[in-house]
């Protein structure tokens, strides 16, 4: 790609990258939001994992393209693309973080959750003192499978109108300009990366140590 | 004056209707130290656990200085509770493992920093080396002595303790009933311990209860105990023994 290209495009690869975070962004907060506590709600109900994780596995199981097509109809939903791409891209991070929630809480030795009960944490303590620490590194994993997910899917939100890198892709594909297709597929896959690798530290950073065990 | 911790008609079935428990009274003096023993599956453990409400009795009381009903998170900071994988929190320094119960209750950092070190000592740990490290880098007796530290650091009335040394090699095991004697003697304090080892009830309890299938069987002073010509009594006593010579004969073939 030469000078003369990214004097044409720099300023706008940089303005959809920017445009490709905040959708990405947008979506992995709220689906924390809605994921995490449900995860913890669901270590408190069993009996209701089964179904709403099937339900987020469904989600998560709806090509992108057909994602964004179902949503388009819906009343003010359908005014505004960005809000669509941010909706569908809530909904495919959803699975990774509340599956990981639960699994990360559920998979903390019983024997720590009864001693935290037998000296007397009260439930929330027990919850930030114990559970969502011992659990950290699980959860960052499934907020690092959303994110590298979503910044790969937002590339779709384009063929709605929601701007992003995949403004360029498609643009490059009508075109049959594999520079404008670079141009987009390159920052996203970086994106992609730098997300992973961030994460994975904080992922690493949260691991507790072997668990305690009394046999050597 | 009643009793530190008294059991009234204590039992406790499970949802088949199985019954764990059967009827069991046991009072334990203040000051006292009440070892439980039995086999496995007797109910020790679970008549332990109803004194701090771990397992809930399905009648019967269990009263806490004359008190049954109290706020289950305030009983529970008042009763030390230690188990026999020390159950410290992997992601805790050993600092903030003993602390967790003031920590829980809101005193001030400093006031915590104090009295940890202050039990640290008491179970013979130093704190200069031992308050920064982490559970998986201490031994197994280590790990212990802070489970024991942190079950003490809120200066509770009572101490719950379930098989607290059964997971330690014999060395430390003895190590650990010389250090908790000594200190049993220094710190006011009712306990209530579950073993299945005899010497180690002989050696540190005032106190012996005896369970078998659920019923109390035996209750008495320890010095009643050892001349007691009870049948209960010394049918454990022979089976004990027996057991403890076969691991000594698979140990040392002739």
């Amino acid at each position: 790609m030469s000078a003369p290209f990214f004097s044409q495009y720099g300023s706008e690869i940089a303005t959809l990258t920017v445009e490709h975070l905040w959708l990405t962004g947008a979506a992995i907060l709220f689906a924390t939001v809605l994921a995490v506590p449900a995860g913890i709600w669901l270590t408190r109900s069993p009996r209701w994992a089964k179904p709403v994780i099937g339900i987020a596995n469904v989600l998560q199981t709806i090509p992108s393209l057909a994602m964004f097509g179902f949503l388009l109809p819906l009343p003010w939903l359908g005014d505004r693309a960005a809000r669509i791409a941010i909706v569908a891209l809530t909904a495919y991070a959803l699975l990774p973080i509340l599956r990981n929630t639960y699994a990360g809480i559920r998979g903390i030795d019983p024997t720590l959750i009864e001693v935290a009960q037998a000296i007397g944490l009260t439930n929330r303590q027990r919850l930030f003192m114990i559970e969502l620490p011992l659990a950290a590194s699980f959860i960052f994993a499934g907020l690092r499978t959303a994110t590298v997910t979503c910044i790969g899917i937002a590339t779709i939100a384009a063929a709605v109108g929601a701007g992003g890198l995949g403004e360029l892709i498609f643009r490059g594909v009508a075109s049959v300009d594999n520079r404008l297709v670079l141009a987009g597929a390159v920052p996203a896959a970086l994106l992609a990366l730098i997300a992973d690798s961030a994460l994975g530290l904080l992922e690493r950073r949260f691991r507790v140590s072997p668990p305690e065990s009394i046999r050597q | 004056m009643s009793a530190a911790l008294q059991f009234r008609d204590v039992t406790v079935a499970v949802a088949s209707g199985r019954q764990l428990l059967q009827h069991v009274s046991l009072a334990i003096e203040h000051g006292t130290v009440a070892a439980i023993l039995g086999r496995s599956g007797s109910g020790k453990t679970t008549l332990l656990r109803t004194a701090n409400r771990m397992v809930v009795p399905t009648s019967g009381v269990v009263e806490i200085a004359g008190a049954s009903e109290i706020d289950l998170v305030g009983l529970r900071r008042r009763i030390g509770y230690v188990i026999q994988e020390a159950g410290l929190f992997p992601h805790f320094t050993v600092e903030r493992n003993v602390g967790i119960i003031l920590e829980a209750e809101g005193r001030p950092k400093a006031q915590r920093s104090n009295r940890t070190r202050e039990v640290l000592q008491l179970v013979g740990l130093d704190p200069a080396s031992f308050a920064h490290r982490y559970p998986h880098q201490l031994s197994g007796g280590q790990r212990q002595r802070v489970g024991l530290a942190r079950a003490l650091a809120a200066e509770p009335p009572i101490l719950l303790m379930d098989e607290p040394f059964g997971a330690l090699d014999p060395l430390t095991r003895s190590e650990m009933q010389d250090m908790l004697r000594a200190l049993l003697h220094r710190v006011e304090i009712t306990v209530l311990f579950v073993t299945h080892n005899l010497d180690e009830a002989l050696y540190l309890a005032d106190q012996i209860a005896l369970l078998n299938e659920g019923k109390l069987i035996i209750d008495m002073p320890r010095d009643e105990f050892l001349s007691s010509t009870k049948p209960e009594i010394v049918a454990y006593v022979r089976a004990f023994r027996r057991a403890e010579d076969g691991v000594n004969r698979k140990a040392h073939p002739a």
